[in-house]
């Protein structure tokens, strides 16, 4: 019914302030909305909710913030980021045979991932140079490539081809990593650092300190040189080329950049959950970073810091609510975990599809103006 | 003037894949000196300035044989950013302007100013640096000022006028300090009469400054207002080389088109002006991306074989892709009386219109599917045609096998398609036989008007002979009414019995084969009409 009235020319002609910024941010704002019943059906304490929000929010945040600049880039939506996440727990597994727990071991992981990343980061970046205009399907393909390689080297050649001696995390044959590392020896090691707890929430502040850097970071190189090349190439990458940017050099740049982050992103996520599920830890961080990041209102070629933060408190909040509503009101906490994974897919389905629409709109415009 | 040459071109050639268009073309470009290029699409313009911008398709397609000297100096431009390097810059016809940048940040592209922050001081990277958007508008204004823009720099570029963006591209090249060279590529294309001579003005005022200008144009009259010097280029090759004084539009123009001509269809047959009009359209308007048809009103007669001629982009091409109801269309067609519904290719093809597409590989043909699918395929969708009930049945309907072979044979040897049988597949057959196959296709729905686009296009000179000749037999034996569309005026004028020209999406005239090279060559610079007006 709004939409109508909303057409009609007199409604045009008295822009209403209110009006245009549902029809501005209708992504967000419809999620707002789905957070709100969520969590009024779910019933929870309140305390409980913002106090997992918190913890969800410095554990995701970083992850999600990784995405943008290769969106600024042209580049879509980095699927890749899986391949990120691989380093990152490279860097976990690392200090799990060698046995460096607490904070230096969170920094020495952190540091032998880094080249990890980067040379993944620099091999996605060659790949998506020869798939130009198809960076999305092809950085999700890599990832589950990837994942077939993450098997092949932690499965077989552990304990084969690189030698390990330690029972705790070896397969009983002496081959192969186990399905889950226990990183207790780790966990919390920046969370705990520095943290206060306010009215029952507790705020760990020095990886929120972190998160607030990344996000000055990336607004800084936005007034940078490379982030005005970044732009150009997210505009029109023949334009670009022709006005001389290097834009093969330019793309690789912004993949490895997000790889680096999400390596980073990953191994401040497993800190805190305290356990590396070997096999399956990366699998679903590029599906979700990405959810969460379209939800707070991106698209493929739009991203912001502010669409990061409230997509992720979206997306979480929905996470932490939905179970508890499913069982509430259908009797079965299942119903809503299917919920949320439906959200999560469906969202990205969404935007691609939205996205495509739109391009195909302007595309008839204007040949209809010509 | 003096005397040494800003830019020397000698003897550049040009291949792609084993098709010679440039044939050793010269060119010399004195500072300051206003240098028109002008000649039909194909003629080599176009590849002339990739090469000299060094643009990728043509290194990546094996590179050029000849010599560019520019600013006395024996230069190889393999990328854009040699080329900018030396000081050439480029108006390009299609903008090369970021829709979401404000026009000081397109101004300033990959220039930007940029002053040290301590993160780039820290890590020693120039790339760091953040950009001074101050010290960015005031250059931009500069150059804004110098064309006697009065827009505001911080605009950005979606939303301004067609008009403003055209000066913000030329901002953009006379901001660089070094410019030497500048290539406008048909920049009047888009612009207004009024924003088209401003344009002219600063071409003039930069070349005084010193800058030497090369002008792609067709527009004949501009290439007189401005230009110091005239190359004319002909099929890839320099057909002549005259000054502002020794130009005439009848001597340029005529220069364009010449060439012989030699005549398959013996006599042009007399068209009655009372004969029977098989299509009449009126008013038609066509969106096809870069062949617009704008108003189009034409009397297409019976048995006649109608050539459609004009430039590249004119919109000659949209006029039977919108007839057939491939792009979106507008207007009145008249089959006799009835109306033909457009937008409708189903409509189009039941009423016996049937079309040769110029995108044959594209539109035309299935690749990956034999000859003889390929010839049936629409008359079993539309026509049920080649369908046989199955096992008596007659709501399921089963390919005949036995009568599309037979009617794929007859086709075969009608037209002489040359291939190792009827399951052949298209892909492997060559241009001239693919093209035979799509005629073949088209008349399997036995059509009553036949619309063929670039008949001979990417097919060698053997090939198109016998294309030629096929569709004047067609026209002849079986009367039927052929209408043709080619960027080849030589090869129209070779069979057809008129030639309607189009300029701009209009019509501008309807010439017999005979008419003279120089109505020709007015008629595709657009110049006919005013002629014709002042001569009457």
């Amino acid at each position: 019914m709004q939409t109508q009235t909303s057409t009609k020319p007199r409604a045009l002609a008295a822009p209403n302030a209110l009006w245009q910024f549902v029809a501005r941010h209708p992504v967000p704002l419809s999620f707002a909305v789905l957070c709100l019943l969520t969590v009024a059906a779910a019933d929870l304490p309140l305390v409980f909710v913002l106090n997992e929000l918190v913890t969800r929010l410095s554990r995701n945040l970083f992850l999600v913030l990784s995405l943008i600049i290769p969106v600024l880039a042209g580049m879509g939506l980095n699927f890749a980021l899986v391949i990120g996440a691989m380093a990152g727990q490279i860097g976990l597994i690392a200090v799990k045979i060698w046995d460096i727990g607490g904070f230096s071991g969170f920094i020495i992981a952190v540091l032998f991932s880094t080249p990890f990343a980067l040379l993944f980061g620099y091999l996605t970046g060659l790949t998506l140079n020869k798939t130009k205009g198809r960076e999305m399907i092809t950085s999700m393909i890599l990832g589950f490539f990837a994942n077939g390689l993450w098997q092949l080297v932690f499965l077989l050649f552990i304990g084969t081809i690189i030698p390990v001696n330690n029972p705790e995390i070896i397969l009983k044959g002496g081959v192969g990593l186990k399905n889950a590392l226990d990183l207790k020896f780790i966990q919390y090691a920046i969370d705990r650092m520095l943290h206060v707890n306010i009215m029952g929430i507790e705020i760990p502040i020095v990886t929120f300190a972190v998160i607030a850097v990344l996000c000055w970071a990336t607004k800084f190189i936005v007034t940078t040189k490379i982030g005005q090349e970044f732009r150009s190439l997210g505009q029109d990458l023949h334009i670009a080329q022709v006005a001389g940017i290097q834009t093969d050099k330019v793309r690789i740049i912004a993949i490895t950049i997000s790889t680096v982050l999400a390596a980073w992103g990953q191994i401040i996520f497993l800190q805190n959950i305290g356990t590396l599920n070997t096999y399956a830890s990366h699998e679903q961080v590029g599906m979700f970073a990405i959810a969460a990041l379209l939800i707070g209102g991106a698209t493929v070629v739009k991203a912001t810091i502010s669409d990061a933060i409230i997509g992720t408190v979206l997306f979480h909040t929905l996470f932490i609510a939905s179970p508890q509503a499913g069982n509430n009101l259908f009797g079965d906490a299942q119903i809503g975990e299917f919920f949320r994974v439906f959200i999560a897919y469906g969202v990205i389905g969404m935007s691609l599809l939205l996205h495509a629409w739109h391009k195909y709109m302007e595309a008839r415009k204007k040949t209809m103006q010509e | 003037m003096s005397t040494t040459n800003i830019l020397e071109m000698r003897n550049i050639e040009k291949e792609y894949f084993g098709n010679r268009v440039l044939k050793g073309v010269t060119l010399t470009v004195k500072p300051g000196e206003i240098h028109a290029i002008v000649g039909e699409n194909g003629a080599g313009k176009s590849t002339l300035m990739n090469i000299l911008f060094g643009m990728p398709v043509i290194y990546s397609t094996g590179g050029i044989r000849g010599e560019v000297i520019f600013d006395g100096k024996s230069v190889d431009i393999r990328s854009p950013k040699t080329a900018l390097d030396l000081g050439i810059g480029m108006v390009h016809q299609e903008f090369m302007l970021l829709p979401g940048f404000t026009i000081t940040e397109n101004i300033k592209l990959n220039r930007e100013i940029t002053r040290h922050n301590p993160v780039s001081k820290l890590l020693g990277s120039a790339k760091l640096q953040t950009l001074d958007i101050e010290k960015m508008r005031q250059d931009a204004k500069k150059a804004l000022d110098s064309l006697g823009m009065t827009v505001d720099e911080w605009l950005p570029i979606a939303g301004l006028p067609v008009g403003y963006m055209q000066f913000v591209e030329i901002a953009r090249e006379i901001d660089k300090e070094n410019i030497k060279l500048l290539v406008f590529d048909e920049p009047t294309a888009v612009l207004t009469e009024s924003e088209a001579d401003t344009l002219l003005g600063v071409m003039k005022k930069l070349s005084a400054r010193g800058i030497a200008i090369l002008f792609i144009t067709h527009r004949l009259d501009e290439v007189l207002a401005v230009a110091d010097s005239i190359t004319v280029l002909r099929d890839g090759e320099k057909v002549g080389w005259m000054t502002r004084d020794e130009a005439t539009l009848e001597k340029i123009a005529e220069m364009m088109v010449g060439r012989k001509i030699e005549r398959i269809k013996q006599v042009a047959k007399d068209v009655v002006e009372g004969g029977e009009t098989a299509l009449s359209i009126r008013n038609l308007r066509v969106t096809m991306p870069g062949e617009m048809v704008r108003n189009i009103s034409l009397d297409i007669k019976k048995g006649e074989i109608l050539g459609i001629g004009g430039l590249a982009g004119q919109g000659k091409i949209g006029i039977a892709n919108g007839i057939m109801g491939l792009y979106p269309a507008q207007g009145d067609v008249f089959l006799g009386s009835k109306r033909l519904e457009l937008n409708r290719p189903r409509q189009a093809i039941e009423n016996k219109l049937a079309f040769v597409s110029e995108d044959r590989r594209g539109v035309g043909l299935l690749l990956d599917n034999s000859i003889e699918t390929n010839i049936v395929m629409t008359a079993m969708q539309i026509r049920d045609m080649f369908l046989k009930p199955f096992l008596g049945i007659k709501g399921i309907k089963m390919a005949d096998e036995k009568a599309i072979r037979t009617h794929a044979l007859k086709m075969i040897k009608d037209l002489d398609i040359r291939c190792t049988g009827p399951e052949q597949l298209t892909r492997r057959l060559s241009g001239g036989n693919q093209q035979k196959v799509c005629i073949a296709r088209a008349l399997t729905l036995e059509p009553e008007i036949l619309f063929v686009s670039e008949p001979t296009r990417g097919i060698d000179i053997g090939a198109k002979k016998l294309v030629l000749d096929l569709l004047v037999q067609l026209n002849r034996e079986l009367n039927m009414t052929v209408v043709v569309t080619s960027s080849e005026l030589g090869e129209l004028r070779s069979i057809c019995d008129r030639i309607a020209i189009v300029y701009e999406g209009e019509l501008e005239a309807i010439l017999s084969p005979a008419a003279s090279d120089l109505d020709y060559g007015l008629a595709m610079a657009g110049k006919y009409r005013d002629r014709s007006r002042e001569a009457g």
